[in-house]
């Protein structure tokens, strides 16, 4: 594995009770890349990223951020975490609750108010950072969430879901800034089940049933399983598997 | 600097949640309202009357009244100690010819029950002295009829005498240790149900707040920053704590002016102990919000967890029910708190008094506090 991986997970165990939800994951996020990782609801997405959040700890292998085994608290400052829900404070307006996950993330005072306005520019929210969030429709709210997990300039964003419910115009635009934040040397960990997204990503990681059951450039997969798309990139493998 | 960010955010949220803010603060001053008209003292109680240098006749007959249990003191300085002690809730002193009574009045039931007592007592003896005194003119004027004119003057003399007697009928001096003549049932109510008013909806609406944090995903995102778990439960310490504040300072304002009901001991004490009380609330509310999964969830804690604490925060007397019940609001915050306020309200007591109370209560927080900090690893392992 190259020396320059942000996230690497060997050989990740993990379980509820009897129930194996992850089960030997091997997976490496480099430096300045996108990774995808598809696959139906309920193949161990969120719990992949439970377990790089330290909110869960592995049952079995390692799992690392940075070189450092998580669980650990320190370490989340470096990243940026956007959730399948929007996870906002209603009653708030956008700029408090980009203000509150600032203060959250223990940004300092001037770095909070140009990071705000830099990044409501970003995602196109800038004229209506004093609306309150409760008054904005579903789009706005989604990329606000994606505004907030940009913030602080984080090295290492995990993006949960998070064109669901969006409109073509603003996924494009959204891949745009990932494509860009990418070029800027940043790592991005990205779940979708839309698969024509997983196109856009540098690495696509297929997730079935708490298995990777393949793990390479979108391209390169096309190619091995003689297919044009990776949706039936998917659909094989998973006929593969079973 | 988290801890404030956290304490500030949930201020926020709940000044613009003005149907709340209203349940915090004008529900409870409906409620005052309400019972200040409904409650009027009316309730069987156990009376425990100390007598000094009262006539035998008439402590018999208090003796003889429905539950009340009379004590003869040597010198009104015991008496005096018994009614501090609470052994006593009254003390009739009989001097001059004048009866002075003394209400301890933390019960105002049992003052009312005790004048009427004495009333009675004092009638049905003053009615046996006439017969007596009837009787003894009869005797009088058998003898006189018998042994005419001789000791005439000097036999007749005496029942004149007795009849003097009693028409100069003893005065009562009503005198009160506690409060004066306008405490009654509801004036005893009131600390209690001011604690269970600021215990109530703390408990609940943190409670709820924190399960929205939980459902909407917030905590979650708040937990994927860098932010300590100990930061999240201090930061809705802090806000609520402060909401705490206010509502006492309303309901204490309001019971004070509005209501015109006597408050005998140091606001700031009642504050302190309100605030400690909002606390244990508060982290009792964020524990008990793990288990549940929706709002409805955490409304099925009311029975649970509420009502059991109004019957045991001596809003009806624990002294009457068995012992084992009695053990039971020893587990329960509440009672603490309204032992504590009653104290202040009704008897002025300093902080000394209060100081088991409010220990146990920071004992309560403690302990719930941590299991908080602990629980909250439920959702990061850090």
């Amino acid at each position: 594995m190259t020396e320059n991986s942000v996230i690497k997970l060997s050989h990740v165990v993990k379980k509820f009770g009897n129930d194996t939800v992850l089960d030997d994951i091997d997976l490496v996020v480099n430096t300045g890349s996108i990774v995808g990782l598809i696959g139906p609801s309920g193949a161990g997405k969120t719990t992949i990223i439970k377990t790089l959040l330290g909110m869960e700890v592995a049952d079995g292998g390692q799992a690392t951020v940075f070189d450092q085994t998580m669980p650990n608290r320190q370490l989340l400052s470096r990243i940026g975490y956007m959730a399948q829900t929007d996870a906002l404070y209603d009653s708030l307006s956008a700029r408090e609750n980009l203000k509150f996950y600032a203060d959250m993330k223990g940004l300092s005072a001037s770095q909070t108010k140009e990071e705000i306005d830099h990044e409501a520019k970003v995602v196109g929210l800038f004229e209506d950072l004093d609306k309150r969030v409760a008054d904005y429709s579903g789009g706005m709210q989604r990329r606000l969430s994606l505004a907030i997990a940009l913030l602080g300039q984080s090295e290492l964003l995990i993006l949960d879901e998070p064109t669901v419910g969006i409109d073509p115009a603003l996924r494009r635009q959204i891949w745009k800034e990932l494509k860009n934040l990418r070029d800027q040397g940043k790592s991005i960990l990205i779940t979708t089940h839309v698969m024509d997204e997983a196109e856009l990503v540098d690495d696509v990681a297929l997730l079935l049933n708490g298995k990777i059951i393949a793990f390479d450039e979108p391209n390169n997969l096309k190619t091995t399983y003689k297919v044009n798309t990776i949706e039936d990139v998917f659909l094989k493998a998973e006929e593969e598997n079973q | 600097m988290r801890i404030v960010a956290i304490a500030k955010r949930v201020l926020i949220e709940l000044l613009r949640d003005k149907r709340t803010l209203a349940l915090m603060f004008v529900a409870p001053i409906l409620v005052l309202t309400l019972m200040k008209i409904v409650f009027t003292a009316n309730s069987t109680v156990n009376l425990n009357v100390a007598t000094v240098s009262v006539d035998s006749k008439i402590a018999q007959q208090l003796d003889d009244t429905k539950h009340v249990s009379v004590k003869k003191y040597d010198t009104k300085k015991k008496a005096d100690k018994a009614i501090k002690d609470r052994k006593v809730d009254a003390i009739i002193n009989f001097k001059d010819n004048n009866y002075y009574v003394t209400y301890a009045n933390t019960d105002a039931s049992k003052t009312s029950a005790t004048k009427m007592a004495l009333q009675s007592a004092m009638v049905t003896t003053n009615i046996n002295n006439l017969k007596d005194t009837v009787t003894q003119l009869k005797d009088t004027l058998t003898k006189i009829q018998a042994s005419l004119p001789p000791a005439a003057q000097a036999q007749m003399n005496r029942p004149s005498d007795n009849k003097n007697q009693a028409q100069k009928a003893p005065k009562i001096h009503n005198k009160y240790l506690y409060g004066d003549s306008d405490t009654n049932f509801f004036d005893k109510m009131l600390p209690i149900l001011m604690g269970f008013f600021v215990f109530f909806f703390v408990f609940l609406i943190s409670g709820m707040a924190l399960l929205k944090e939980r459902t909407t995903g917030t905590l979650d995102r708040l937990l994927s920053t860098p932010v300590k778990r100990s930061d999240i439960v201090y930061g809705y310490m802090i806000s609520y704590g402060l909401l705490a504040v206010i509502q006492t300072l309303i309901i204490v304002l309001y019971t004070v002016w509005a209501l015109d009901v006597q408050v005998t001991g140091s606001i700031l004490l009642m504050i302190l102990v309100n605030v400690l009380l909002a606390m244990v609330a508060l982290a009792f509310g964020i524990l008990m919000s793990t288990f549940a999964k929706s709002e409805f969830q955490m409304m099925q804690f009311i029975p649970l967890i509420i009502i059991p604490q109004v019957f045991f925060s001596g809003i009806i007397p624990l002294d009457t029910m068995a012992d084992w019940i009695q053990y039971i609001s020893y587990i329960l915050p509440l009672k603490y708190a309204g032992d504590a306020l009653s104290g202040i309200v009704l008897s002025g007591v300093n902080f000394s008094a209060i100081a088991v109370d409010l220990l146990v209560l920071l004992g309560f927080l403690v302990v719930l506090t941590y299991l908080n900090i602990v629980g909250l690893k439920r959702y990061r392992k850090v």
